[in-house]
């Protein structure tokens, strides 16, 4: 009924041009978006998936430095608590040892001068004894003497008499010391 | 009605300028297609610059433009021009590439971006001013882009496997059993190697076709019943050839409704075909 250029129409172009324009225009279109299009969009998404993945590691980051200075932090504490406890305990060391040595260093002062006391109490003693031996030797003798009326110094009966009388008067408790 | 006037007169005259005996007039069939060049007076030869042909070119500057305007200066967070971009850059890669293609998508997401948009545009001047006509029902552009879908889908399957591979993978389906190969292979091969271009571009042209004989014969037929002053036709009062027409022309609008969602479909399917093909060219057991 309209007879047309080629073959069965409509099932076969009109004008062959049809094909090669549909070709070569969509040829021309794939070129532009294949070099300018789609690297484009492409480099959007890959420059926002980084910039995504970016911000979640830096979060992860500032996180684990969060987390390191709490520990290194709570090491420190730790630490500073171990180092105020030994030194306690060392002050306490220090001060039991100080107070026994002060304490020892008295007791030996006091020793020493219970000791001293009691050395010159003794050569003291010693000494008042001695003359007091002499003196009231002399004393007896002299005493003697006076009531027999003769001198009895060189007598040794007289002699053993007073040594004997003296024996008696030291084995006497001493009332005062 | 020749001439450059002919890129803005919808209505469908028979223009076959260059055959003997075309009549002038409405008419509603094959003729309504007939390419209207637009310089008849530098002759015959010059008749490819066609109306349609314009369309084509129009339609391709188009989608560069719109292409080139979405992709220009990029921001990480997208401005509505560059969402909207997005929103149809990512309907073809991610809603039709990724999903046929799987990991090796990227490759081909060019080829189906410039594919879908070239269909959908052209596809949408059946329904629009200026042109009312869809470049796809030209059935030499449909061949031209299914012809270009052959080439890629058996060119990637040559590249990948070799082309005896390549072969055997597309004739000797897994799984069947020697004695049905004889049957099985002419038809495998008669499916996958000629079947799925023809189809492919025939499924495009007719929908187009079908559908802008339709919206004709709604339009064009109303518009004849509704200003007919020639008395009753075939018995039937002018009142009733009158409301006919009306009715006719507001139920085109219906037609038009359903045509805008047949480009949209058409161009579609046509890209996810595409794709489903390179698929298919590129999977090891087929």
């Amino acid at each position: 009924m309209f007879p047309l250029e080629s073959g069965m129409p409509p099932l076969t172009p009109e004008y062959t041009s049809e094909l090669v324009a549909g070709v070569v225009l969509f040829l021309i279109i794939l070129v532009v978006v294949w070099k300018f299009v789609v690297p484009k969009f492409e480099e959007t998404y890959a420059e926002r998936s980084a910039e995504i993945a970016g911000g979640i590691e830096k979060a992860e980051r500032a996180q684990a430095e969060a987390a390191e200075a709490l520990a290194e932090y709570q090491a420190q504490l730790a630490e500073a608590r171990a180092e105020a406890a030994k030194i306690r305990e060392e002050a306490k060391a220090d001060a039991a040892a100080a107070s026994a040595e002060i304490r020892a260093a008295a007791a030996a002062d006091a020793e020493r001068l219970v000791a001293n006391a009691r050395a010159q109490i003794g050569a003291e003693r010693a000494q008042v004894v001695q003359q007091l031996r002499g003196e009231i030797g002399g004393l007896a003798t002299e005493l003697a003497g006076k009531i027999v009326g003769e001198s009895l110094a060189k007598d040794a009966a007289a002699r053993r008499t007073v040594d004997r009388f003296l024996a008696e008067l030291e084995s006497q408790p001493v009332e005062q010391a | 009605m020749p001439g450059l006037t002919g890129l803005f007169i919808p209505l469908e005259w028979d223009v076959c300028t260059h055959t003997e005996g075309g009549e002038e007039g409405l008419i509603i069939g094959v003729g309504s297609f007939c390419a209207r060049p637009l310089f008849p007076g530098l002759g015959p030869e010059f008749y490819w610059i066609n109306n349609q042909l314009f369309q084509a070119v129009l339609g391709a500057v188009l989608v560069i433009a719109f292409w080139l305007w979405v992709s220009r200066s990029h921001k990480l967070v997208p401005g509505k021009r560059q969402y909207f971009g997005e929103l149809a850059y990512n309907f073809v890669r991610d809603g039709i590439a990724r999903d046929m293609l799987g990991h090796d998508f990227r490759k081909f997401v060019p080829y189906l971006v410039a594919l879908f948009s070239f269909l959908l545009v052209n596809n949408l001047f059946g329904q629009f001013f200026f042109f009312m006509f869809p470049t796809f029902s030209k059935i030499g552009y449909a061949w031209g882009l299914a012809g270009l879908t052959f080439l890629l889908y058996n060119g990637v399957g040559i590249y990948k496997h070799g082309l005896l591979k390549y072969l055997k993978n597309n004739t000797m389906p897994a799984g069947v059993p020697w004695w049905m190969l004889p049957l099985v292979m002419p038809l495998e091969f008669l499916s996958n190697f000629i079947i799925r271009p023809i189809t492919l571009a025939l499924r495009l042209f007719a929908n187009l076709f079908g559908g802008h004989l339709v919206v004709l014969v709604f339009v064009v037929g109303g518009t004849m019943l509704l200003t007919w002053t020639e008395g009753p036709l075939n018995g039937k009062p002018e009142w009733l050839l009158h409301t006919a027409g009306g009715v006719a022309l507001v139920f085109s609008l219906a037609i038009f409704a359903l045509e805008l969602f047949v480009s949209v479909m058409q161009a579609y399917i046509f890209t996810v075909l595409t794709a489903q093909y390179v698929a298919s060219a590129l999977a090891d057991e087929h």
